[in-house]
């Protein structure tokens, strides 16, 4: 257990808010899925008792007759902007007073950084460099992820859930959106940072960077397993898995869009063009993970191998 | 106080002998005190309800009761608050459901603005200059490794904070009818926070900076089509002095061009184009009815069937 690493690592200043986002993140979804539960549970006595749902002011919030449903935004809103900015400069000041931001030497073409690392925000993104060549690591997916977000909200047909938290009415969308943000964007760029070391190698926390270390894997392409090695037969052999992901992964995706019947009714809802735009974009989203798997656990460079692209 | 007490007891005391020359003064002093009088009376009266004075009127143009209607032409009448509805859902006040997140982060733009605006006296954009500005900032510019901290660190505060509201507005399902465009800029803006950050990464010129660029853009050279080493980019005629990196950096390599390029954009065009979609960001909410919640569960025996059209 080298200690000294781990400080090393974690009091690196711009390391900090990666370590900041290790708390708050798993801070926030507790937080907002606290009040999802506790929304459910209203919807489940809302639902048994139809009574209770035609009076009730539907809100797990504390609510009395005579209330105004309203208030004034002079005072009760203002003085909480106040409040806030006045934290989150405290916050700032405090923060730029403990701690220098980075400064190394000047930069110098002829010395490369090891590792060399992007800014934090974009690490997910180098890390994905490891297992996808760079135009699709570092110009695809970003695009997609770009617009993959702009079009969440035109093939989401499910109009339940708008304005409140709830985890039971939107369980799909909710389950898919902290995969993409957690498991596939922020835990990636936690592992960009906290372990990726010299050479891009895979150091575990507390253990010290080699600048020295050495890894002999070697890792083949799909086709080659096969025994295909002409150019041709690669091409066409990759277009055919490639073609064979896209329908398996098409027809799993669909056995879960329709597998209840909360989740029929929604798919009911959707124009072709809303679910096929759905399909493509959770398709290639699993594609990630699922290329990510077959590197580790088979040593599977390319799927599909030609002479102008590899995926 | 005390010495104009002293006098005008004096001045009482000696009138009568002493004459007209006497009387005069004392007149004088009468005066004097009446003056005073009036103006401690003034002075009470401004410090009591300083609302009252022609200056305050005329900064804030209107009366201020504490009536409901003065209190929502506070907030419409101002010029800085008026993006403000003057009423809001109670709920939507507690911290709990949209954990001000959007707010905040519009604020350490703000503050992101302010240190930037007062970084940009003390750096100049270009090479070996860069860096002793940074040097020099550090070390001679009053509170300057204060701006520099609070410049960096501020920017890192705007990328969790950006990152965090769109987490919550998922959460709460705010993106949907009738808020699915101004998702939409939102989702915008965050890449336009991204780039701010990425192109202020390079201006200090040092290891960190250059190093993380140029892994950054290496990227582009694999673009497909329109890079020199992405898929068909060779078949177009793609070469390192003509591709979509070449653009970037204004150069093949990371160099001043790429600094001053970086720099312009950092400065100037993407805090323009980032405010504008802020403006339509904001006036949006507005539009669309104000913030999304906490509103009254929906249940699922109530979905309306959807207009067919």
């Amino acid at each position: 257990m080298d200690l000294h690493q781990l400080w090393t690592i974690v009091s690196l200043p711009d390391n900090v808010p990666i370590v900041l986002l290790l708390f708050v993140v798993p801070f926030y979804t507790w937080y907002g899925m606290r009040q999802a539960f506790a929304n459910d549970r209203l919807i489940e006595q809302l639902e048994a008792n139809p009574e209770m749902a035609k009076t009730h002011h539907r809100k797990v919030q504390p609510w009395r007759p005579g209330w105004a449903r309203d208030v004034h935004v002079w005072p009760y809103l203002l003085r909480i902007e106040l409040l806030a900015t006045i934290i989150v400069t405290i916050i700032l000041m405090v923060w730029s007073i403990t701690l220098n931001a980075p400064l190394e030497e000047p930069s110098n073409p002829t010395l490369t950084m090891n590792p060399s690392k992007a800014p934090w925000y974009f690490l997910g993104l180098q890390e994905m460099l490891v297992y996808f060549d760079p135009w699709i690591a570092g110009v695809i997916m970003p695009s997609l992820i770009i617009v993959g977000l702009m079009v969440v909200p035109y093939i989401d047909a499910n109009p339940l859930g708008n304005g409140y938290y709830t985890f039971k009415q939107r369980k799909s969308a909710i389950l898919t959106f902290i995969f993409g943000f957690i498991v596939l964007w922020v835990s990636m760029i936690v592992i960009g940072t906290l372990i990726r070391g010299p050479g891009w190698m895979w150091f575990w926390p507390g253990t010290t960077w080699d600048h020295n270390r050495l890894i002999f894997e070697i890792n083949r392409d799909l086709p080659d397993i096969f025994g295909i090695h002409t150019r041709v037969p690669k091409i066409i052999f990759g277009a055919i898995v490639i073609g064979l992901y896209f329908v398996a992964a098409g027809i799993g995706m669909h056995k879960l869009i329709t597998r209840t019947a909360f989740n029929r009714k929604i798919y009911s809802r959707m124009s072709v063009l809303q679910y096929a735009t759905m399909q493509i974009f959770l398709i290639v989203m699993l594609a990630l993970p699922l290329k990510i798997l077959f590197r580790l656990m088979f040593r599977i460079k390319y799927i599909w191998v030609t002479p102008w692209f590899n995926i | 106080m005390a010495e104009t007490n002293g006098s005008a007891g004096n001045g009482s005391g000696t009138a009568g002998p002493e004459g007209n020359g006497g009387g005069k003064l004392a007149a004088v002093l009468a005066g004097a005190k009446e003056v005073k009088a009036r103006a401690t009376g003034e002075l009470a009266e401004t410090i009591k309800a300083p609302e009252k004075t022609d200056v305050w009127k005329s900064v804030l143009r209107v009366k201020h009761d504490e009536t409901p209607r003065s209190r929502a032409l506070g907030v419409l009448s101002n010029v800085f608050l008026h993006l403000h509805p003057a009423k809001i859902n109670r709920d939507a006040v507690a911290y709990n459901y949209t954990w001000g997140m959007g707010g905040m982060t519009f604020y350490v733009y703000i503050t992101l603005v302010f240190t930037g605006t007062l970084l940009m006296f003390y750096y100049h954009p270009s090479k070996v200059v860069a860096f002793r500005d940074i040097l020099y900032l550090e070390s001679d510019v009053p509170f300057g490794k204060l701006l520099r901290n609070m410049h960096r660190w501020g920017a890192h505060l705007m990328v969790i904070m950006v990152e965090l509201h769109m987490f919550r507005v998922f959460l709460t399902g705010s993106y949907k009818k009738p808020r699915e465009f101004n998702w939409v800029v939102g989702v915008l803006l965050l890449v336009l926070t991204l780039l701010l950050s990425f192109t202020g990464y390079l201006l200090p010129d040092d290891q960190l900076g250059f190093w993380a660029v140029t892994v950054g853009t290496n990227m582009a050279r694999a673009t497909p089509l329109l890079g020199h080493d992405g898929p068909f980019g060779p078949q177009l005629g793609m070469t390192p002095f003509n591709d979509v990196r070449f653009g970037l950096l204004g150069g093949s390599i990371v160099d001043s061009n790429a600094l001053l390029r970086a720099y312009i954009w950092h400065c100037v065009a993407i805090p323009i184009i980032a405010s504008l979609f802020m403006i339509v960001h904001f006036w949006r909410v507005r539009k669309d009815g104000g913030i999304s919640g906490p509103s009254p569960i929906v249940l699922e025996s109530e979905i309306k069937e959807p207009k067919k059209v």
